[in-house]
């Protein structure tokens, strides 16, 4: 039997603040357990929260940036549960009146859009964190508070996707906009960026949606595409043999490739929402909404599609180029240095982004700066070096982030354009290999690329190549 | 007059005129502490040598000349819920009985800045759960007037201090009541202020929408100095008002000449002990003599008051006390097998009757398919009830009537109704669900002996006019002198 598969996503996003959502705690990445914890985080007896405000315009800003509406009077809900990582044993959510409702984000599949709707995004408080204890048959877990608090925005889509392909760009899509916008560092290695899934199959044809199973645990974008072909084989083979699927949660389990049930829809917890009474409501007027609309920049795709009409980009030199805000920001930078658009997408998105590779580097802190790189181009069309020496005194640029003059001094790389210099040494080439210069007179073409070779080194490929072959030419008599 | 029997503004008049030394005062205070306190059993925790070292500090600050606080020298208890940087704040619960907070509350803060001197912490019903501070997992306070009785609650034992000279103001806090009816009970002052006057960060919470501390005093002067030291906006609590803080006691001597008295009609129906009725009614001649007019008015949502407070306090309370559970401090069962196991004896093992009781109903308010009949439909109620005062202040200056329809009940005599119990506080808790300020002033005796207090309620904000009104009726009468008759050899 054929069916469709039937996906939508749940993302958290930790907010890039550097204060707690409702205390003055740090919110740097791995401190020494429970030293960033105060009395309100701990969820002490008489303590109070107070709302960041700046992670609050985080979270507006994202649900703008996401086509949202958004509710002018907004408020916060606790979601109750025990859990030992919640200390106060309720989270303080948003149920009733979320921050951004009905959004939509378009996403890219080889050119082709499609739109996936966002059916609400919301700010609440992260949890704390178990630590399980190495020695086996430990009686006992930890709590790491340090993350407990920390602003946490909660995107949540509408069952719009229906291949991993999808899923995929979605996630890539929604990252990219998280980055652009400043709100999320969008570490996935450090929990800043988490996904679940939900999964229902239906019979091709059909509109009624089918019971929809939740994955929780996915670590990684490829783990959440794993779960989710996992997930559509387990359902279609139970689907196949007549029986139903449940409405449950599964946990994946990476190592094993597989999930398995955490609970059933009938164990699914009663949260019993209610509106937060310790927070005022918070209303947005017309001013500060259009102060938020006016600090979100043009978001990737979009630039992406200028960067093709403006710059006569390919469409995929253009999309690594809007892969990553800063790569964008230089790359339009350079050009308003110089109008060589190909030029400078050709260095960034094939050399810089291997040297980035092989030295494993961050991209956000990067030596080599716009203008740097605009000499540079600058130096090889005017022939001061050639495209080959180009490439070395780039890899140098990135690593110490000096100008390419300084390093085509210091390692005196120029290019030798004096005709008697190349000269003498073609001379040499020749006077010591007579056997090749044999070979080429009876008609073996190749023999004069070994010999432009032979001179490029003794060069050590400074020598202008273009002169180098000619003078060649004109030596072994054409 | 005997010293210990002074009011707050006159053993600092004292202290400040050197009449007699801030360390001599304490002394004396703890020596009638180890007298009077084993049979009236007002304090969880008893503060004595940080209050002696804070006297002689303030001895010596007078000494030298050197500026002190609105409250330099006077003893105040404080309800155990309220924190207290390094000393014990139990909530009267095993819950929290070993629990010492590393923080104090913004009114504790603000005491200490006043150099206000710290005595103890009071007892209460569990969580500030009760009328009666019977609930209490440590002790039973009495009334000081008659120890077979109740000294009402929660803020029981802030109240029976004060009564029976065992502090000289102290601090409680309500819910629905809890402030009011333990000082009409006791035959003390308390005032409830406006809902975000005081901030909240400290007070351990309850049913955090309606929750407030208050003050528990001798008279009204000395109420209009402790709340204008406790009062005014604090970055901690988003709800606290940025409603700026008058001199309460400046123009307090103005009268009421004029003044418009609404007396509401529900207030007045059945289940109102006689002696209650006539001696409000008797105090409202007493307005009228000095130039209030009386008016008549209703409060026609008044008889769902009481269902509303009991599912939106408890509603509250469900959440708030949920945070009690082992992990991170406080009581933590001693024979748990898995944290499911763990949350359940601790807490079983930790709260009273009275405190299970309350969350298992705020619980059932909330839950999925009864929060719209229960929490929401008493959401809505509230607002009416809110409504009700709206339009009558828009007709009267204040509202006056009995803060309890009974005096002190005997100890036992309500602990297993529960029902019997909730409508201690009839009369008190429409002013929670409104958010509005209320005093409770003493305004006569019952048969038995036992104090009468009458409640005076007026807008949000208005605590000034309050204590005016109040001290007015106070001057012109000596129900505030009276004093229980303890047997006591240090006076
Ligand atoms: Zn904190």
């Amino acid at each position: 039997m054929e069916y469709e598969v039937v996906i939508g996503l749940e993302t958290h996003a930790e907010l890039a603040t550097i204060t707690k959502l409702f205390c003055g705690c740090s919110t740097q990445f791995g401190a020494e357990p429970n030293t960033q914890v105060c009395p309100v985080c701990l969820g002490m007896p008489g303590v109070l929260p107070v709302m960041n405000k700046k992670a609050f315009e985080y979270a507006l800003k994202a649900a703008v940036a996401l086509n949202c509406e958004i509710n002018r009077f907004t408020n916060f809900d606790r979601k109750s549960y025990y859990y030992p990582d919640l200390p106060k044993n309720y989270q303080i959510s948003q149920n009733y009146y979320n921050l951004g409702i009905n959004g939509c984000m378009n996403i890219d599949l080889n050119g082709n859009r499609k739109t996936i709707r966002i059916h609400n995004v919301h700010l609440e408080e992260e949890a704390g964190k178990l630590i399980h204890p190495e020695e086996t048959g430990a009686d006992y877990s930890l709590v790491d508070f340090n993350r407990a608090g920390v602003p946490l925005l909660e995107i949540v889509s509408y069952p719009d996707m229906r291949t991993v392909d999808e899923v995929d760009s979605y996630m890539q899509t929604l990252r990219k906009i998280l980055l652009y916008t400043e709100v999320s560092d969008c570490k996935m290695q450090e929990g800043s960026l988490r996904f679940e899934a939900s999964i229902s199959l239906r019979k091709k044809g059909i509109d009624k949606l089918g019971n929809r199973v939740e994955i929780k645990n996915l670590n990684s974008m490829k783990s959440v595409i794993k779960a989710i072909e996992y997930e559509a084989i387990r359902q279609s083979a139970l689907l196949d043999k007549g029986e139903t699927i449940d409405r449950e949660t599964r946990l994946w389990d990476e190592v094993n490739g597989k999930s398995a049930r955490m609970r059933s829809k009938e164990e699914s917890q009663d949260y019993r929402y209610f509106p937060e009474p310790d927070l005022l409501p918070v209303l947005i007027d017309e001013k500060w909404l259009s102060a938020i609309k006016n600090s979100i920049p043009e978001l990737p795709l979009a630039r992406k599609q200028r960067f093709v009409e403006a710059f006569k980009l390919s469409d995929y030199d253009a999309s690594i180029l809007t892969e990553e805000k800063v790569l964008a920001d230089s790359f339009e930078e350079c050009v308003k240095i110089m109008d060589r658009p190909k030029a400078f997408s050709n260095w960034i998105t094939n050399d810089l982004l291997r040297e980035v590779k092989d030295r494993k580097l961050d991209i956000n802190s990067l030596q080599i700066k716009p203008k740097q790189l605009a000499l540079l181009v600058e130096i090889v069309e005017k022939g001061t070096i050639s495209s080959t020496i180009a490439k070395e005194v780039f890899s140098e640029m990135v690593q110490t982030g000096k100008d390419p003059q300084k390093i085509i001094e210091e390692k005196g790389l120029t290019q030798i354009s004096d005709e008697g210099l190349i000269e003498a040494v073609i001379d040499k080439i020749i006077a010591s290999n007579p056997s090749v210069i044999e070979d080429y007179k009876k008609g073996k073409k190749n023999a004069l690329a070994f010999l432009v070779g032979q001179v490029m080194k003794e060069t050590k490929g400074k020598a202008n190549p273009k002169m180098v072959n000619e003078l060649l030419k004109g030596k072994v008599g054409i | 007059m005997r010293l210990l029997e002074s009011t707050a503004l006159q053993i600092q008049e004292k202290i400040l005129s050197k009449e007699i030394r801030a360390k001599d005062v304490i002394k004396l205070f703890f020596e009638r502490m180890k007298d009077i306190e084993p049979h009236v059993q007002a304090y969880i925790t008893i503060n004595e040598e940080d209050a002696i070292k804070k006297a002689t500090e303030i001895d010596k600050k007078l000494e030298r000349n050197e500026k002190l606080g609105l409250l330099a020298g006077i003893p105040i208890a404080i309800k155990d819920n309220i924190c207290t940087k390094n000393l014990h704040t139990t909530c009267a619960s095993k819950i929290l009985k070993n629990f010492i907070p590393p923080y104090d509350a913004f009114a504790v803060k603000r005491l200490k800045e006043e150099d206000a001197i710290i005595v103890g912490k009071t007892n209460l019903d569990e969580f500030a759960m009760g009328s009666s501070t019977e609930n209490s997992s440590f002790k039973i306070t009495r009334n000081p007037w008659n120890y077979n009785y109740v000294p009402g609650g929660s803020s029981g034992g802030s109240t029976a201090a004060v009564a029976a000279d065992l502090s000289f103001m102290a601090l409680g806090s309500e819910t629905g009541g809890s402030v009011r009816q333990p000082a009409a009970l006791c035959g003390v002052v308390g005032v409830k202020p406006t809902y975000g006057r005081v901030s909240r960060y400290g007070l351990v919470a309850f049913g955090s929408s309606l929750d407030q501390i208050g003050t528990v005093t001798k008279d009204v002067r000395d109420a209009a100095v402790l709340l204008r030291v406790i009062a005014g906006h604090d970055l901690h609590d988003s709800t606290s008002a940025q409603v700026p803080v008058p001199d309460y006691s400046n123009g307090i001597d103005s009268g009421v000449d004029g003044l418009k008295i609404g007396i509401p009609k529900e207030y007045f129906a059945g289940g109102l002990n006689k002696d209650v009725d006539n001696a409000v009614k008797d105090a409202l001649k007493i307005y009228k003599q000095l130039g209030a007019k009386i008016v008549d008015i209703s409060l026609p949502h008044t008889e769902y008051a009481v269902a509303v407070y009991y599912i939106v306090a408890n509603a509250e309370a469900s959440s708030n006390l949920a945070r009690y559970d082992g992990v991170r401090y406080g009581y933590r069962t001693d024979r748990a097998s898995g944290i499911v196991d763990m949350y359940c004896r601790t807490r079983s093992e930790g709260f009273g009757n009275e405190v299970k009781r309350r969350i298992m109903l705020g619980n059932y308010a909330l839950s999925s398919g009864y929060y719209d009949a229960y929490y929401l439909k008493a959401s809505k109620v509230r607002s009416l009830i809110k409504k009700d005062f709206d339009i009558a202040f828009e007709k009267v200056d204040c509202i006056i009537c009995p803060t309890s329809p009974v005096p002190a009940f005997k100890i036992g005599e309500r602990a297993n109704n529960p029902l019997e119990m909730y409508l201690s506080d009839i009369y008190t808790i429409p002013a929670n669900l409104a958010g509005i300020p209320g005093i409770s002033i003493p305004c006569g005796f019952s048969k038995e002996g036992l104090p009468i207090g009458m409640q005076i309620l007026a807008r949000h904000f208005e605590e000034k006019k309050l204590l005016q009104i109040a001290y007015t009726f106070e001057r012109k009468t000596d129900f505030h002198l009276k004093k229980p008759a303890l047997k006591a050899s240090v006076v």
